[in-house]
């Protein structure tokens, strides 16, 4: 997928004057935040949990090529074939190949966020190969002219019934829908046959379980079983990370994931798929591929920010960030928003071609609380900022405050000079109200709230004022 | 009890009173105050910002300046954990300055926690009547545990109510430099965190940290709110009314 990480300011702004936007938003916390903090409570030990979580995804880090050699090894044993794809590109073209060997024409998709970032389903249009999003959301994103998701779990949640109902009239050609049980019955109806004429499923991965060359799929609408049931090919498109050694880690990471994510104690659907359909089974597909990729991953091994690989991808940070909650995730500007998005966007994209992310956090670390894998992301959006600023992609006046508070404030009487000057100039400003309503040397400040007026004297100079005073009377 | 206090650069320039009146707090429960003059800034918005030498100046600075010190107390649960958590880490390249941000680090207390877990302070000086909610400061509440000891402080003061507002723990916008570079969001955050606050029906908002009081009052104002009071809890403790 293109970035538009670059507009993230602008985006922003639209954003925050959308008022359906708002809106959802607004609801959305009160579901993902409220329904998550009921779930975790089932657990016994949730923190306890979050660790052995934690300790397991950096086991398999450690050793990242051996496992991902293990589950090579047993998936190939059970009839599929392993492919690995450096990046988008060659995710492409790894699936327009296998869709012309099956002589594919039409592609069932579950989700697969990796798809998003390899642009895949333009690459199978244009192979002609015709791609039909199964998810809900997705599909709706995809009858609007391939809009872009704006959350990894509920990509349409930015949109409102209204519009909805207008997509699903002009698409569908049926009258207007306004009820939300006649919307989703008409998409069950129109993605029912496409279920059934695909010639190839094409599926995300939440883990690989190395052990035993399966693919765990989590979902709550059920078209993922289709996707991978149903038509005769079943594609795999993941990234290298997501394997893990057992079947037992897969336990520990579903009593975290779906609480994480939407608050349920376990989604809808939880398909553990291994290997291709046998002679005594009813369903499956004959052919079974799997995509692992790279596209920026493997660089992360070993570097200070392999913490970020840990990722589940329950999307508990973005629902949790209160920049998310204000501005929704199409303002980041790629696949995945909120505190991951400030993190993977940079990663995978270039540092350059994303330079407002790391900075769009206040650091409240509440993201860094309820992450089930305990990932530091304020941590590691800081290490983004140092990043930035060692290889000079700061602008030069934020290089210059910065620099020119940290030399004033190293020299203490220079400090108490500048500070004497500074708070009078801004007592004055106030012209003896309590606070000040545009400041110049700060409009970002000043565009949505007033500043408060200093006291007028420093604590320094009272301070000091006051022990002159003792010392003259004793 | 000989205490050095870290007055912050924030309440040197904006509100001097709160240091005042951690001095008076810290007195009341027999201890010295020490101030040392040279103080200026912890180099917390460079770090945040990513300025690593600038950051490791200050924190220097501050080290030298402090260590001799027994105890260090400070009126902001951010830049408290600034030198308690951050300072070893900004020095880790540097074995002399890291072995001394560390023998520093455990010895800094936000001031709160300081009086109610190290010098168990029992009778407040201040006598304030009114109600109040508390905002709960995010790197004092996440880092340091900054929750109880605020609210056991204000319990003893008999004329003080306490109205909890929804979500307390809520980040309210500031985020150091995230205010001025993100105004719009910053403040957009700022206007749910008052309104949660108001809702409460509260005379005043209270907290720990003044940048996100700096940050609440100037969203309250500008919403037209002119009557509701924003004090840092070391205020309200010590406030003659």
């Amino acid at each position: 997928m293109e970035s538009r990480s670059r507009r993230f300011k602008s985006n922003a702004l639209a954003a925050l004057a959308n008022p359906v936007l708002q809106g959802n938003l607004k609801m959305a916390k009160g579901k993902f935040v409220d329904k998550r903090a009921i779930a975790i409570k089932e657990i016994d030990d949730f923190e306890g949990t979050r660790e052995a979580a934690k300790n397991l995804r950096n086991r398999v880090l450690e050793n990242l090529d051996l496992w991902l050699e293990k589950f090579e090894e047993n998936a190939t044993a059970r009839g599929a074939t392993v492919l690995w794809a450096k990046d988008g590109a060659e995710i492409c073209r790894h699936v327009v190949e296998i869709g012309k060997r099956h002589g594919v024409k039409k592609a069932a998709k579950s989700k697969s966020m990796l798809s998003e970032e390899a642009g895949l389903n333009h690459a199978l249009t244009a192979a002609g190969i015709q791609p039909v999003e199964t998810d809900l959301g997705e599909y709706i994103l995809q009858i609007n002219d391939n809009e872009p998701p704006s959350h990894i779990i509920a990509p349409v949640m930015h949109k409102g019934l209204d519009e909805v109902a207008d997509l699903f009239e002009k698409t569908h050609k049926t009258p207007r829908k306004t009820e939300i049980p006649a919307l989703t019955r008409e998409a069950r109806e129109v993605l029912r046959e496409h279920f059934l004429t695909a010639d190839m499923g094409i599926s995300g991965g939440n883990f690989l379980v190395a052990e035993t060359g399966s693919v765990a799929l989590v979902t709550n609408e059920g078209n993922g079983r289709m996707v991978t049931t149903l038509p005769k090919v079943h594609v795999v498109v993941t990234g290298i990370e997501k394997v893990i050694p057992t079947l037992e880690d897969l336990s520990t990471l579903m009593r975290l994931l779906p609480r994480s994510a939407t608050g349920q104690s376990i989604s809808n659907y939880v398909s553990v798929l291994t290997g291709v359909k046998q002679p005594d089974d009813h369903d499956g597909p004959e052919h079974l591929y799997f995509i692992l990729v790279d596209n920026g991953r493997a660089e992360l091994v070993g570097s200070e920010f392999q913490d970020m690989l840990r990722c589940i991808r329950c999307g508990a940070c973005m629902n949790h960030c209160p920049v998310y909650q204000t501005i929704g995730g199409h303002a980041y500007g790629w696949v995945y928003p909120g505190p991951m998005g400030s993190i993977l966007t940079p990663l995978y994209t270039g540092i350059e071609n994303a330079i407002d992310l790391p900075h769009a956090a206040t650091l409240c670390n509440q993201c860094g609380v309820v992450c089930p894998v305990k990932i530091p992301l304020p941590e590691l959006l800081r290490k983004l900022r140092e990043t930035q600023v060692e290889t000079h992609l700061r602008p030069w006046f934020e290089r210059l405050a910065l620099k020119g508070w940290a030399w004033v404030a190293s020299h203490p009487a220079l400090y108490g000079l500048g500070t004497w000057f500074g708070v009078r100039y801004l007592k004055w400003l106030a012209g003896g109200k309590a606070s000040i309503p545009v400041l110049g040397t700060a409009p970002g400040w000043t565009a949505g709230r007033d500043f408060p007026a200093p006291e007028g004297r420093t604590f320094r100079e009272q301070y000091a004022a006051m022990r002159a005073e003792r010392r003259k009377s004793s | 009890m000989r205490v050095a206090l870290f007055v912050t650069c924030l309440v040197d320039l904006m509100r001097p009173r709160i240091g005042f009146a951690a001095i008076e707090l810290l007195e009341a429960a027999g201890c010295e105050v020490v101030v040392p003059e040279t103080q200026t800034c912890c180099g917390q918005p460079a770090w945040n910002s990513g300025d690593r030498a600038a950051a490791a100046a200050l924190a220097k600075k501050v080290i030298a300046e402090f260590e001799a010190y027994e105890t260090v107390v400070v009126p902001s649960g951010s830049c408290a954990d600034q030198i308690r958590n951050e300072y070893p880490g900004i020095l880790a390249d540097e074995p002399d300055w890291h072995g001394r941000a560390v023998a520093l680090a455990s010895r800094v207390y936000e001031l709160t926690d300081f009086l109610v877990n190290v010098v168990k302070l029992e009778a407040v000086p201040g006598n304030f009547a009114g109600s109040i909610t508390y905002h709960d400061s995010c790197t004092g509440l996440r880092s340091l545990g900054i929750k109880a000891q605020p609210r056991a402080l204000l319990a003893q003061l008999p004329g003080v109510e306490l109205r909890e507002m929804n979500a307390a723990e809520e980040c309210c916008g500031f985020g150091g430099t995230f205010s001025v570079k993100f105004g719009e969001i910053s403040a957009a955050i700022a206007e749910r965190k008052c309104t949660n606050a108001c809702a409460t029906g509260a005379a005043a908002i209270v907290g720990g940290d003044l940048g996100c009081l700096l940050n609440i009052e100037g969203k309250l104002r500008r919403m037209g709110d002119e009557t509701t009071r924003v004090l840092h809890v070391a205020e309200v403790l010590t406030a003659k009314e």
